[in-house]
């Protein structure tokens, strides 16, 4: 059983008003050294598959078709063997 | 003229819209279930406001695989008038059918207030009896309503005249103050290269009886509705 840990977040160029607000939340806690936040979402999704490299494939599709947009997102994803 | 309401689960603006029509304009319509497979007999689509679908992963980004899609892409494509509000205008664009996306508000809070926006582009079915410059007053009611592209698109929307209204001044003034969620370069509504497909964030169907304050959202179903006798 492989496992694809996913994670999307909104591209460089695009403003991520959520992140700047926990970036200047954590600065009035006093970590003054973080110098950028963006706040994104992390899937994990259990594939029934023994390939790693057909499962990469085929997560990138997902990735592309629906699980993140191309327009305002970016993603990376891991694949990792993983007890059935 | 017959006009086909699109519902989905979590739609919300359904009845404002059926209201409007039949209350109001007199209109024939129905409403079409996102699990029917057919938009035949409709003269025009609407997809109203709401959360379709919980809004789950992106806004409209589930409602796009609802069965009922393929034939609205089809109906589209075939240059039928479709108009999309607020999380219509969602999905349309997480469909394909409008270039760009609809993001969070730069003020991360949800706005319910009236806006006024400024008619850029009369070249479309819901828009053709206005004039360049109006300004129209209708509500809005969204916390995902930035609208983002590309610069090459932007670019592209700009070139074609594909945007059809901007949050402008009552004036008609293009200002940051009267952009109520960052919406990049003021837009509020666009069209799709062949003009029969309209996005907008603004509710027209929740101004159209002066007892709701304005009657400037009527104005877009008269348009539709003298294209449609026109065709």
């Amino acid at each position: 059983m492989l496992e694809a840990r996913i994670h999307v977040t909104l591209k460089k160029s695009v403003l991520d008003p959520q992140g700047d607000t926990v970036k200047s939340g954590l600065a009035s806690l006093g970590f003054t050294t973080v110098q950028d936040c963006r706040v994104g979402k992390f899937m994990v999704l259990r594939l029934n598959e023994t390939d790693a490299a057909a499962a990469r494939a085929r997560v990138d599709e997902m990735c592309r078709k629906l699980l993140a947009n191309p327009v305002i997102e970016d993603y990376v994803f891991q694949i990792n063997e993983v007890a059935g | 003229m017959k006009v086909g309401v699109l519902v989905f689960p979590g739609t919300w603006s359904h009845q404002d819209f059926a209201h409007v029509l039949q209350d109001v304009l007199g209109c024939d319509w129905g409403y079409v279930w996102h699990k029917d497979t057919s938009v035949s007999g409709y003269d025009c689509l609407i997809l109203p406001g709401g959360f379709a679908h919980g809004d789950y992963l992106r806004c409209g980004a589930i409602a796009r695989f609802s069965p009922v899609m393929e034939a609205v892409v089809r109906f589209a494509k075939s240059g039928g008038p479709v108009i999309g509000s607020c999380n219509g205008f969602q999905i349309l664009c997480e469909a394909g059918l409008l270039p760009g996306a609809l993001l969070r508000n730069t003020s991360l809070q949800y706005r319910c207030r009236w806006v006024h926006i400024r008619t850029e582009s009369t070249a479309t079915p819901f828009t053709r009896t206005l004039r360049v410059g109006q300004v129209l007053t209708m509500p809005i009611s969204h916390g995902e309503g930035r609208y983002f592209a590309a610069p090459e698109t932007l670019a592209e929307l700009q070139a074609n005249g594909q945007i059809v209204f901007r949050y402008s001044a009552p004036d008609g003034r293009i200002t940051a103050e009267a952009n109520p969620n960052g919406a990049l370069d003021n837009i509020a509504g666009i069209c799709n290269e062949g003009r029969n497909v309209v996005g907008l964030m603004p509710h027209p169907e929740r101004a159209a009886e002066s007892l709701l304050r304005s009657e400037d959202g009527r104005l877009l179903f008269d348009a539709m509705r003298a294209a449609a006798t026109r065709s």
